[in-house]
């Protein structure tokens, strides 16, 4: 072998190397042109109505009273359909990847991630015409023996269009993103960390607390903040399932509204500053789903040294 | 603190696939049993079949008697729970739970079997387990660091600390140095001496010197050919089986002649 045959590298294998890791390069670039353009189009827009006299934005007291209890309103509803759907969907998952014989599994699997596939303004019909109705006699009963709790206050909303109704929508559009997301953390839990509970005496509820639920917990973090960031942003469903109006602390009357809904319902006939403080609110809404993101991410590096990872 | 196994006309089945057939061993108790044969000839199978851990994976399933100082592992109602509780083991490779401290994963099988134990108990059991596996002296000063910062042959010792935590009659050990480097097999081997004044060993290895070394009877399994059940060829004590096999295919074995 001569000094030549190791310079003189044939050109076919580079080239494709280099353009591999350009569009691979474009593609990362295009991802932050991106956001950067939606970051910088929403503070632009929403400036007139940031540095608006308080008189002329809607309600006359300013962007601030203004934002404020839609923000509520939104981590309301957003809270509400995380608090029903995590233990279903972690639940359900459990069940899928530990418990079910595996043809049943596969079949559970496949219905939940149907679930997804149906579109959010079929929920919000849904929950407008079906599930409103069918809760409200129980929203009578919450308000008759729980009343003493600010949120079940009474009286009752008849219709049901309330937030509890939107958040309990809101849930099952979240439930199969959980579901599958840490359905595929619990199946990739290494088979030595099960097998060593079993060897230990552990019963397969205790192998799943000391193998798989620890091994799986950034995973669940990721998949609820995914959930998260649908419920925070959800629109169709909440619009046409909630009744909304002014924030109060009851989750059974009429009431509360969120941010993406009081967009979606107001733009179109809205103009001039309306528009600039419709955007601002979507601002707002994006910096939340931003800090939600952030906050799990830092969740989730905090505990780093006992992921398994090293 | 420790008791003999019987096995009696042991089938080992997958399904309808017979893996281990008809093995039946007498291993004493307070010694160390080494399972020696080419891969796939069903010794680990059989070792799993010790404590039911082989009912982990789907459709396995045995026929015969496994007798625990004369109880029988796979009588009605026994409770493979109550089965794996008392006859510990360690795997091929070092797996300590990740998300636990060196601390508590000495007592993860501690705290399994619902026994409500004080910090002060806590303590002086995490101290004997880890001096009992000669670990003691290493990770003394960062018992909170968690159990994967460990080299692998802490990480081998810190599991066998792990095992022997919850006190068990029998310890099963599935080539436990066949991921360690020499220095740390050696360690493991020193630790197996010690262990047998306490426990019931027995060890799956391919490796013929160290069954050698620590073993104290040796069993020699084989199979006849790919999809064929493997079988117990010959038992009896390990310096025999080196110098002095009865059976032509442990002599073609021990010497290096296959496998």
């Amino acid at each position: 072998m001569t000094a030549t045959s190791l310079t003189s590298t044939q050109g076919a294998g580079r080239a494709g190397d280099k353009v591999f890791s350009g569009a691979t390069l474009a593609a990362g670039c295009l991802i932050l042109a991106v956001l950067f353009g939606v970051a910088l189009f929403l503070v632009v827009q929403a400036i007139p109505a940031l540095t608006a006299p308080a008189d002329k934005i809607q309600g006359g007291q300013g962007f601030f009273a203004y934002i404020w209890p839609i923000v509520i309103g939104t981590l309301i509803a957003a809270v509400i359909a995380l608090v029903i759907a995590t233990p279903i969907a972690i639940g359900v998952a459990l069940f899928i990847s530990h418990f079910a014989p595996r043809r049943l599994a596969s079949g559970l699997g496949y219905v939940v991630d149907l679930l997804a596939a149906i579109p959010s303004v079929v929920y919000g019909a849904w929950g407008a015409a079906f599930l409103a109705k069918q809760i409200s006699p129980a929203y009578g009963w919450l308000a008759a023996n729980m009343g003493w709790l600010p949120i079940f206050g009474g009286p009752a909303s008849t219709t049901g269009k309330t937030i509890l109704t939107a958040g309990i929508v809101l849930a099952i559009m979240v439930l199969p993103i959980i579901t599958s997301l840490s359905r595929e953390i619990f199946l990739q839990t290494p088979k030595l960390h099960e097998e060593a509970a079993l060897a230990l005496g552990a019963t397969r509820w205790e192998m799943i607390k000391m193998a798989v639920l620890p091994f799986a917990r950034p995973g669940i973090i990721s998949a609820i903040m995914l959930g998260l960031g649908r419920a925070l942003g959800e629109t169709m469903a909440v619009a046409l399932v909630l009744s909304s109006g002014a924030l109060t602390a009851s989750l059974i009357q009429s009431g509360n509204q969120t941010i993406a809904a009081e967009i979606a319902l107001n733009f179109p006939e809205a103009s001039g500053l309306k528009v600039s403080t419709l955007i601002a609110a979507g601002l707002v809404l994006f910096v939340i789903t931003l800090a939600v993101n952030m906050i799990a991410r830092w969740v989730i590096t905090r505990h780093k040294e006992f992921s398994g990872a090293n | 603190m420790s008791k003999r196994i019987d096995v009696k006309d042991l089938n080992v089945y997958y399904g309808d696939f017979l893996a281990v057939e008809d093995v039946s061993i007498n291993i004493e108790a307070k010694s160390v049993t080494a399972f020696i044969g080419p891969s796939g000839c069903g010794k680990s199978t059989f070792l799993r079949t010790l404590n039911r851990m082989h009912e982990v994976i789907p459709g396995a399933r045995v026929e015969g008697e496994v007798l625990l100082d004369g109880d029988n592992l796979y009588g009605p109602g026994v409770d493979p729970v109550t089965v794996r509780s008392q006859i510990g083991m360690v795997f091929q490779r070092p797996n300590p739970f990740p998300t636990m401290s060196i601390r508590d994963n000495v007592l993860a099988g501690v705290k399994l079997n619902n026994k409500k134990i004080s910090k002060g108990e806590a303590d002086v059991l995490v101290e004997r387990s880890l001096k009992g596996a000669n670990l003691w002296n290493e990770v003394k000063d960062r018992l909170e660091k968690p159990g994967s910062g460990l080299s692998g042959g802490q990480q081998q010792r810190l599991c066998i600390a792990r095992a022997i935590a919850v006190e068990p009659q029998v310890i099963l050990m599935d080539e436990p140095c066949s991921a360690l480097d020499p220095i740390s097999t050696l360690a493991i081997e020193d630790l197996i001496n010690e262990l047998k004044d306490q426990y019931t060993v027995v060890i799956v290895t391919h490796n013929m010197q160290q069954a050698a070394r620590v073993s104290d009877k040796t069993a020699f399994f084989n199979i006849a050919g790919t999809g064929k059940p493997g079988k117990l060829i010959e038992y009896g004590d390990t310096h025999t089986i080196f110098s002095n096999p009865v059976q032509k295919s442990t002599e073609d074995y021990v010497s290096g002649r296959f496998g």
